[in-house]
């Protein structure tokens, strides 16, 4: 991972029919580029400026719809709290377990194919029938969960009615997928060397300082590439919540693009809606960076030579 | 000596059974709520609303299944997504492998700049672009078609561009260069030797462009309205909203929806988690 970043930098002549060809041969994409996200980036602010209901002429407003997003329309920040609060929670939960799985399924035992199917399966399934599904499980009176919770005798809320476990829910649901992370942990397990392990058991290295001190380490660029990953993702979460609570009750499940597809595709607010998209754009870029950020002090990188290609 | 060798294997043993204990119990867990969408989708409606609930249903009801399925013209939908899918997987690999080329195999200024967008574009969130583009289709007068969901494929996509990149990059450039000496041409050279021996990142690619196209529902809820071009997620969605309590035929009908993603995976499974494994790590 990362190693996209180390490119070479030694020069090189340039043969001028293949600097034609790479040309043409980006185009499609440098076009779509153009066409579909820089234009639009730019046309988005320019929007979000306007008050424009697709109907009448746009009219400019300035910054209103910013100061209304901030300040008069308590639902954006809100929205905003609850998806970072979902996503701090099901980002490190997603993770913890997958990486628990990924080191038991590690520990050379049989049957690594059909429990690594297993678990994988859910996370290649996603969108309405899952969440249908989910709605059906966390029904409060016939529902998979609190007639499992009641063999234990608990007897569970009703998740997707009740303000306080609506998003816990929702948190639940997206560690059904856990297994996406955990084959990719698992193939991080299985480089890590083996005379790594070796030396330190000769060192004397007890279970927990191997994992703390070896395979914590050598993972950590993996882990990295999830968290970013898991925080674009967690944070776009629509379809389940469209599905399963529309956003209720009482807005605790008001995910922020929910909010976002009401105003601009509902009731056509196509400026504020802009106003809102750029302001998830910003969100979610603060949040990468502050993790890049942090990547220095324990992500850790293995010296790699530069691939001269 | 030989008691701590014993114990030492007793210990061992007793672990590999905690290990295979949880590990199973797990697997029960993950696949409890496809058993229970199997079990509910089976029962008469009486009896899913029984308390306390049933695992295994009583009384199986295959009948379930056509009746749910004849409520609504799921043929259409399922003809619908066909398109729409198979269409957006041959732009998405056929463009992203022809750019990744360029970024990977060919040598010209500007190329790691280029990357690097290409990189940033891949953690931008689409929603942000969203409106714009629906305005774009909208003047292009292709709301309410399948114009926005498969055009864009045909543009290549970011992610995709890279994870084959990143294959294209472990080929050896000698290779190419014999081929070029041979008297092939750099097009050739992609078209006859790159892309036949990155068939494994190929097949990835395609499996997650088929998965993404299936599961899609925001942008088809964008862009369709008219009953005739809904997918089968809109469709599905449809249905809830006339249904929503009939959970026995909201089972039947889901299952169905989810059937030939879970078909696709078992044939491909291969392709699959080296496709993931691929992403994630390297």
């Amino acid at each position: 991972m990362l190693n996209f970043l180390q490119i070479s930098r030694f020069r090189v002549s340039y043969q001028r029919g293949e600097v034609v060809l790479a040309w043409a041969m980006v185009s499609p994409w440098l076009a779509g580029f153009l066409l579909l996200t820089a234009f639009p980036m730019v046309a988005s602010l320019v929007i979000s400026f306007f008050e424009w209901n697709l109907l009448s002429p746009p009219e400019f407003v300035g910054l209103a719809h910013y100061h209304k997003l901030f300040f008069s329309d308590p639902l954006p920040m809100h929205s905003l709290r609850i998806t970072v609060i979902f996503s701090l929670a099901s980002i490190p939960l997603n993770i913890v377990f997958g990486l628990a799985i990924a080191m038991l399924l590690n520990t050379n035992i049989r049957g690594l194919a059909v429990f690594r199917t297993i678990y994988y399966l859910p996370a290649i399934l996603s969108g309405v029938a899952v969440a249908i599904l989910w709605q059906w499980i966390f029904s409060s009176d016939f529902g998979l969960l609190n007639t499992a919770l009641r063999i234990f005798g608990i007897e569970g809320p009703a998740w997707l009615g009740s303000k306080v476990w609506v998003l816990p829910a929702f948190v639940i649901m997206r560690l059904w997928s856990v297994g996406g992370g955990m084959v990719i942990y698992l193939a991080g397990l299985q480089a890590i060397p083996t005379d790594l392990y070796e030396a330190a058991e000769i060192d004397g290295a007890n279970w927990w300082q191997r994992i703390f001190r070896i395979t914590l380490p050598m993972l950590s660029p993996t882990i990295f590439f999830q968290l970013i990953t898991g925080v674009i993702f967690s944070m776009q979460i629509f379809t389940e919540t469209f599905i399963m609570t529309d956003g209720g009750p009482a807005n605790a499940s008001l995910f922020y693009l929910l909010y976002l597809y009401r105003q601009a595709f509902q009731n056509f607010k196509m400026g504020y809606a802009s106003a809102l998209a750029w302001v998830f754009f910003v969100a979610v870029l603060l949040l990468t960076l502050i993790l890049f950020a942090t990547a220095r002090f324990w992500v850790y990188y293995e010296a790699e030579s530069a691939e001269d290609n | 000596m030989s008691s701590t060798g014993v114990s030492l294997s007793a210990r061992q043993i007793v672990s590999k059974i905690i290990v295979y204990a949880i590990l199973g119990i797990g697997s029960i867990v993950i696949l409890l709520p496809l058993q229970w969408m199997i079990s509910t989708s089976l029962k008469p409606l009486s009896h899913v609303f029984r308390f306390p609930p049933e695992f295994f249903p009583q009384q199986v009801i295959w009948q379930n299944y056509p009746d749910a399925l004849n409520q609504l013209p799921f043929d259409l939908y399922f003809r619908n997504t066909l398109v729409i899918v198979i269409l957006c997987l041959v732009g998405e690999v056929l463009v992203s492998s022809v750019v990744a080329y360029a970024f990977s195999r060919l040598r010209w200024r500007g190329r790691n700049t280029l990357f690097i967008v290409v990189l940033a574009t891949m953690m931008l969130p689409r929603q942000v672009t969203l409106i714009p583009e629906f305005l774009i289709f909208r003047e292009l007068g292709m709301i309410d078609t399948f114009g926005p969901l498969i055009l864009p494929s045909f543009f290549g996509n970011p992610f995709y561009i890279f994870l084959l990149r990143q294959y294209f990059l472990t080929h050896s450039r000698e290779l190419d260069q014999a081929a070029v000496i041979d008297g092939c041409s750099r097009f050739g050279v992609f078209w006859r030797i790159t892309l036949p021996m990155s068939k494994p990142v190929l097949a990835a690619v395609a499996i997650f462009s088929f998965q993404f196209h299936w599961n899609d529902f925001f942008r088809p809820l964008i862009f369709l309205f008219s009953a005739d071009n809904y997918t089968l997620a809109l469709g599905l969605r449809f249905f809830q909203g006339t249904y929503g309590t009939e959970w026995n035929s909201l089972m039947a009908v889901s299952l169905v929806v989810m059937l030939p993603l879970i078909v696709v995976f078992f044939f491909t499974q291969k392709y699959f988690i080296q496709g993931v494994v691929f992403t994630g790590y390297k």
